[in-house]
């Protein structure tokens, strides 16, 4: 059986002459064997690559070891009296072109494979007599049983295009010198795993203030994944209780706040904890306090502040969203644990939160990925201050967060790729970790 | 005895704890609800500034919503509103149909990179966003739709490109939707595609709904992609950026209430929306959640 398999080394050793011309002369095969539209699309697929690497992409691949030589010029014209700019090498460019010839070339690779089994498939087709689908049968197909590559073609090029190129392209700067730091802006130069190194040694000044906030990063996503979801969950049930009047007008109360739209009520909460801000003004009046609180100019107060607001911001979303599950807890459990005399709290404990944390794992994995990634809530809020003299990273700043610093602000590129590939590191190892031993990712058909 | 308690609603123990929970619910419903009252009574203030003595207005106006929408000279809000309208309709209708392909096709197919592509998927989404935005400014910038009217393409492409990775909920309504159905279908001689239109889609409305308009209302909130590829283009402002301009410090005295105003019309109809979409959001989550 494995040696009827339709691969490219059966295609090489076993086929035909057309299956085997066709490892040069694309199509060939496919054409030859009574598909010629088809041949004769990838044969001109084959020439426009040929093309296209002949007149840019050899030479993008060519200056990808050395990024650009040649500086920009500036040269004094006494005649017209101004300096006159000879355009010079743009690094950030040349990187970008060879990155996209790299996925070109994959692209024309997988096509090569791709049509070389194809080619064989429909040998061996031919040598059994059976009749090879015609153009017209394939394009029915594509609405048929091959639906699913009309309808997600396009997604996922546009995936490609502008997620994965963009992603890679990232990546492949962290390896640069490219940065505001020594006028590396322009022309850059490969630098190794010199800027993981800057990052990760902890006596440095980046490698301080990355240690830093990957602690404070860790403790508030920690913090406001389980605090929601606990102080959200009890609300729920606190709003579920049997005694409780007005159900759908509390529930109405607390929804609000997600309806507003999250930029704008977040720069409403950065505004009323000013110092002169409302709540300040408020509390004066009131006379609780005599000097206005320092939310954001305090770095601990401005954590649990923070750490506050996206309580205020999280809790109704948990609370819609457990409402449901909450009820689907058997009744006769509570029964039971009631008959056997525990209390509320026991009950909470053993019966309520291991019930809701199996069937609620992959929604706390996905708040807390994005609570480290939660840009808004920071930058909107105390925009990562206070920050001390000479780093680049505030008190609150998380890594994302200084990720944008890093590269809008201060165009650190290589450094602020290397904050995101670790980013992404730490993630992996989270989610990766719990994500694939709950239950919902391994019975992801069981209900189906 | 216990059992008599438990069914006696009146007895002073039950009433105590009822009358607290109650107090309990108050006090945080109005913790909730106040910064969206306050904004609102700002977006009516007479007195203009960022921070007034007292917590209440001492006058209302109408002015503000005036201002807001006739003022074209400083911060033209009734361009920016138009802006963000044409950009969000385009981007809904791409991302809507690509997040509908996607999620069909991964819950009623079956192939060869199906189980690829969603682990493909949960892979991207570890990555910060805005890891790629600096990258997709470059991709835009090398095509050319950096500059002038071409900005609004450039944002189109940016909010509905990679929609296609934003299957969860939908897919996951999909998959609550009977095979049966399907399979009498294919037995009547459908083809994929019609089961797809005739079938599917008409059974869906709620998720249709569900991702038209999160897709239509993503353009409106977001700020900082759209900051980032307008840069100094004033005409191609979006809403969201209009609103963050009015706190910086040069506009903040002049344009805070009308910044209330501005948040308060935007946020209406968003919160009309969202109050309606709720439950197919609920629904959503809970069939991607279900064991």
């Amino acid at each position: 059986m494995n040696e009827d398999r339709i691969s490219v080394k059966n295609a090489l050793i076993k086929g035909d002459f057309l299956t085997k011309l066709s490892a040069v002369i694309m199509g060939a095969g496919i054409a030859g064997h009574r598909q010629i539209v088809k041949g004769a699309v990838i044969l001109l697929l084959e020439i426009a690559f040929f093309g296209f690497m002949i007149s840019t992409g050899a030479h993008n691949l060519s200056m990808m070891p050395t990024l650009g030589t040649e500086a920009q010029g500036k040269v004094w014209n006494e005649a017209k009296q101004i300096y006159e700019y000879s355009a010079g090498d743009n690094s950030q460019q040349i990187l970008l072109a060879g990155v996209i010839t790299c996925f070109v070339i994959a692209g024309f690779i997988a096509l090569w494979v791709l049509q070389l089994r194809h080619s064989y498939k429909l040998q061996k087709m031919i040598e059994k007599g059976e009749k090879v689908p015609s153009l017209g049968k394939d394009v029915k197909n594509l609405f048929d049983s091959n639906l699913h590559i009309t309808l997600m073609t396009l997604p996922c090029v546009g995936i490609l295009i502008f997620n994965i190129v963009p992603l890679v392209y990232m990546i492949t700067m962290a390896f640069t010198t490219y940065s505001k730091e020594g006028e590396h802006l322009v022309l850059f130069d490969w630098d190794g795993l010199h800027q993981f190194q800057r990052v990760l040694n902890m006596n440095g000044n980046i490698g301080r203030q990355f240690w830093h906030v990957l602690a404070w990063t860790v403790v508030w996503a920690i913090f406001s994944t389980f605090l929601n979801y606990i102080l959200g969950m009890m609300l729920a049930m606190v709003i579920n209780r049997k005694d409780t009047k007005w159900k759908g007008f509390w529930r109405f109360c607390f929804v609000l706040s997600i309806a507003v739209p999250q930029f704008v009520s977040l720069m409403i909460m950065n505004i009323m904890l000013q110092p002169s801000g409302a709540v300040n003004v408020l509390l004066r009046n009131l006379g609780l306090i005599s000097e206005p609180i320092p939310f954001w100019t305090n770095a601990m107060v401005a954590r649990i502040t923070i750490i506050v607001i996206n309580l205020w911001v999280g809790i109704p979303y948990t609370m819609i969203q457990v409402t449901g599950i909450l009820q689907n807890i058997p009744e006769d459990l509570y029964e039971a644990a009631k008959m056997d005399g525990a209390g509320p709290a026991t009950i909470f404990f053993k019966i309520t939160l291991p019930y809701m944390l199996f069937v609620t794992m992959p929604y706390l994995i996905a708040s807390f990925v994005g609570n480290i990634n939660n840009f808004n809530v920071i930058y909107l809020l105390s925009g990562g201050g206070p920050t001390y003299v000479g780093d680049t990273a505030g008190q609150t700043d998380l890594l994302v967060t200084w990720l944008y610093k890093l590269t809008i602000d201060q165009q650190y590129y290589n450094l602020g790729a290397v904050i995101g590939i670790m980013t992404f590191v730490i993630l992996t190892v989270i989610t990766l970790t719990t994500y694939r031993n709950s239950s919902s990712y391994k019975n992801e058909e069981a209900f189906m | 005895m216990k059992n008599q308690s438990h069914e006696n609603k009146r007895s002073p123990r039950k009433r105590i704890v009822n009358f607290l929970v109650h107090v309990l619910l108050a006090v945080l419903a109005l913790i909730w609800v106040m910064p969206i009252v306050w904004i609102v009574l700002t977006s009516f203030r007479a007195e203009p500034g960022a921070y007034t003595n007292t917590f209440l207005p001492k006058s209302y106006t109408l002015n503000n919503y005036v201002k807001l929408l006739t003022d074209r000279n400083v911060l033209n809000f009734p361009r920016m509103f138009k802006n963000t309208l044409i950009i969000a309709i385009c981007s809904c209708l791409i991302s809507t149909s690509f997040v509908l392909s996607v999620s069909y096709s991964l819950s009623r197919m079956r192939f060869r990179m199906r189980k690829p592509y969603m682990n493909m998927a949960m892979i991207l989404g570890l990555f910060p966003g805005f890891m790629t935005m600096i990258a997709q400014y470059f991709i835009l910038k090398a095509m050319g739709l950096t500059e002038g009217s071409s900005i609004r393409f450039g944002l189109i492409i940016v909010y509905s490109a990679c929609t296609g990775l934003g299957f969860q909920i939908s897919k996951g309504f999909f998959d609550t939707i009977p095979k049966a159905v399907d399979e009498a279908a294919v037995i009547d001689g459908a083809t994929r595609w019609q089961i797809f239109t005739k079938i599917t889609m008409p059974l869906s409305k709620p998720i249709i709904i569900y991702t038209v308009m999160t897709s239509f209302i993503a353009p409106w909130v977001d700020f900082i992609f759209a900051k980032v590829l307008c840069r100094a283009n004033a005409d191609q402002y979006t809403v969201a950026i209009g609103l963050w301009n009015m706190l910086q410090k040069e506009y903040i005295y002049q344009w805070y209430t009308c910044f209330a105003a501005g948040a308060v019309l935007i946020s209406v109809p968003i919160a009309i929306l969202f109050l309606y979409l709720q439950r197919f959001y609920v629904e959503g989550m809970s069939g991607a959640v279900k064991g």
